[in-house]
């Protein structure tokens, strides 16, 4: 279902001249505003007029995480913090937090984003919505709360964790939509299992939109087996809004991105090259209609690629495949770029695994060597040390053909590879430098 | 005529088999035997119990990948040769063993062995035919 009929499909010749329209606004005001901005375009010799096609975007500097690191906190901001009437951050793990922050008109549009996302994960308003993305900083909980809300659907804001709970509440209130992140949902799934219950029978569920993390479409199998239900991708980041920048409808090849608010591109993360449509590389984003932190080219670190083909749901806009690894999460190994997305598609490709998974890159003199350790599950264990040693065999193989790169495979004791509520932590780089 | 034997997947390291043997010791089941396949990074621990049932529910509940196979175990004089000729028997007829192991510490006056075939109806037929002693799953479970 469209939530937003007129500009979800939009013709497209109507959608760039409105996204030029937008563009040239956005350049103007963040020229003005942000002295940032102002700046990096000063040192290219270029001034906001210089702007006069879709096309003249990648002339514009990009901007990092570091820019907004460099600006902390409200650096950035395009708007009196009189504006402001929402602040959300990074957790700042890996240095200082990211802040970003919406005006009343920002959080009208993110509210809209994900209305219609939640729409085109099959949402609407008789469903009751489980959101179990975390509520605070991150994005994920209240971004999805206000778009449900919007939507017209009865939320249930159950944060993260306290699984069991939810599985009771789920189960009580009638819970249809699930939103959480897709390793929570096939944690959800095997708590289930132990709690004996069963979704198709006991539960009302029918969709769930997940994202916050990359998945594989394996796992989505996966998910939607043992939940019974129909499961979607759906993407975001804060720098450029929270979720509902982009969302998967029911043809489920790709996610469409909503273009009236955002202008995608595909760079060489090596370069900063911008390359054809159709190629793989790093998503870059620029907003079309936000006040309070207007986005110039930013560099999102997701690997991914666009699809121009007609969609046959009828919307208009772009999509953009699921997101297959970071460009900076990039292992490498032995000269060889891996993604940990590349071997959990391996591994669900055996079809016999569970998808949990470690790896661990280490250094042995001057060689990177890499362990993957896989979970046993019960429908992979053998009785026999002879097939479990086959099925060694076959996974080191195939990391072999799709990595180019040897690993060492070890079968462990399910449950030995720590769940995480959020965001799981599958790899372990103990090379030193 | 078929013996319930339980099958657990353990990691090669300190510590992984006493925590099955004490958690079934808590749960009151009885070990009747028990034998370990492994290789440098995993083991495959296979036990014989008292309560089959019982022990794979609560190995399971504890989170072990564990799985339920059946055997057949044959009594056998405890004399050399004994085993070499129910071997002899079982190759004859093209049953292939995956694996066999003794049966521990019994007051039993012949000696027993567990033994893992590739089709245990067949086995089974074959061993009968020659009138070996199969035991059934209660004698074994109450030794
Ligand atoms: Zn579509």
């Amino acid at each position: 279902m469209n939530w937003n009929e007129k500009y979800e499909t939009l013709p497209r010749e109507d959608l760039k001249e409105l996204q030029l329209e937008r563009l040239k606004q956005t350049i103007e005001r963040s020229f003005h505003d942000v002295e940032h901005y102002k700046k990096v375009m000063q040192d290219k010799g270029m001034e906001p007029g210089d702007i006069s096609s879709l096309d003249d975007l990648s002339k514009l500097p990009f901007t990092t995480k570091e820019d907004l690191r460099d600006n902390y906190p409200y650096g950035m901001f395009a708007v009196h913090l009189s504006e402001i009437v929402r602040i959300h951050s990074s957790s700042g793990t890996t240095g200082k937090p990211t802040v970003v922050g919406y005006t009343r008109n920002d959080l009208n549009t993110w509210a809209e984003l994900m209305a219609r996302s939640l729409a085109c994960g099959g949402a609407g308003r008789e469903d009751v919505i489980q959101n179990s993305y975390g509520y605070g900083l991150f994005t994920g909980g209240l971004g999805v709360h206000y778009g449900a809300e919007r939507l017209g659907a009865s939320v249930i804001p159950t944060s993260g964790g306290n699984t069991k709970r939810q599985i009771m509440i789920m189960k009580d209130y009638g819970t249809t939509v699930l939103t959480c992140t897709p390793s929570y949902a096939l944690f959800m799934a095997e708590v289930m299992q132990e709690m004996g219950i069963d979704p198709k029978t006991d539960l009302k569920l029918k969709s769930g939109i997940f994202g916050a993390e990359p998945w594989s479409e394996n796992m989505r199998k996966e998910i939607e087996r043992k939940l019974d239900i129909s499961a979607h991708d759906i993407y975001g980041l804060s720098e450029i809004i929270g979720p509902g920048v982009a969302i998967e409808c029911e043809e489920k090849r790709g996610l469409h991105i909503f273009e009236d608010h955002f202008i995608p591109e595909i760079i060489n993360p090596e370069t900063g090259e911008t390359l054809p449509i159709g190629e793989v590389g790093e998503l870059v984003f620029t907003s079309l209609t936000k006040e309070a932190l207007p986005m110039i080219r930013y560099r999102t670190r997701d690997i991914s690629r666009l699809i121009e083909e007609e969609c046959s749901c009828g919307r208009t806009h772009i999509r953009m495949e699921r997101v297959s690894g970071r460009s900076d999460d990039m292992l490498i190994i032995r000269g060889v770029n891996v993604f940990p997305s590349q071997v959990e598609s391996v591994l669900l490709d055996i079809g016999e695994t569970e998808p949990h998974y470690k790896l661990i890159v280490d250094r042995i003199g001057t060689l990177d060597t890499l362990e993957i350790q896989v979970e046993v599950s019960e429908a992979l264990f053998s009785d026999e040390v002879r097939r479990l040693e086959q099925l060694e065999e076959k996974i080191r193989k195939e990391i072999d053909t799709v990595l180019g790169i040897s690993a060492k495979i070890t079968l462990v004791e399910p449950k030995t590879i720590e769940r995480s509520e959020g965001k799981a932590k599958r790899v372990f780089d103990k090379r030193k430098y | 005529m078929k013996i319930k034997q339980i099958s657990i997947f353990l990691e090669n390291k300190q510590g992984r088999l006493a925590a099955v043997t004490k958690l079934l010791a808590e749960e009151g089941v009885n070990i009747r035997a028990l034998s370990i396949a492994d290789t440098s990074d995993f083991g495959i621990l296979r036990l014989i119990v008292n309560e089959p049932d019982k022990a794979y529910e609560v190995l399971k509940e504890q989170g072990f990948t564990v799985s339920m196979t059946e055997v057949i175990g044959v009594a056998m004089s405890d004399e050399p040769g004994g085993l070499a000729g129910v071997m002899e028997i079982l190759e004859k007829r093209q049953v292939n063993i995956e694996y066999l192991y003794a049966f521990v510490g019994s007051a039993y006056e012949d000696a027993l062995v567990i033994f893992r075939v590739e089709n245990i109806d067949d086995a089974i037929k074959v061993l009968q035919e020659k009138g070996i002693n199969i035991l059934k799953g209660e004698e074994i479970y109450a030794l």
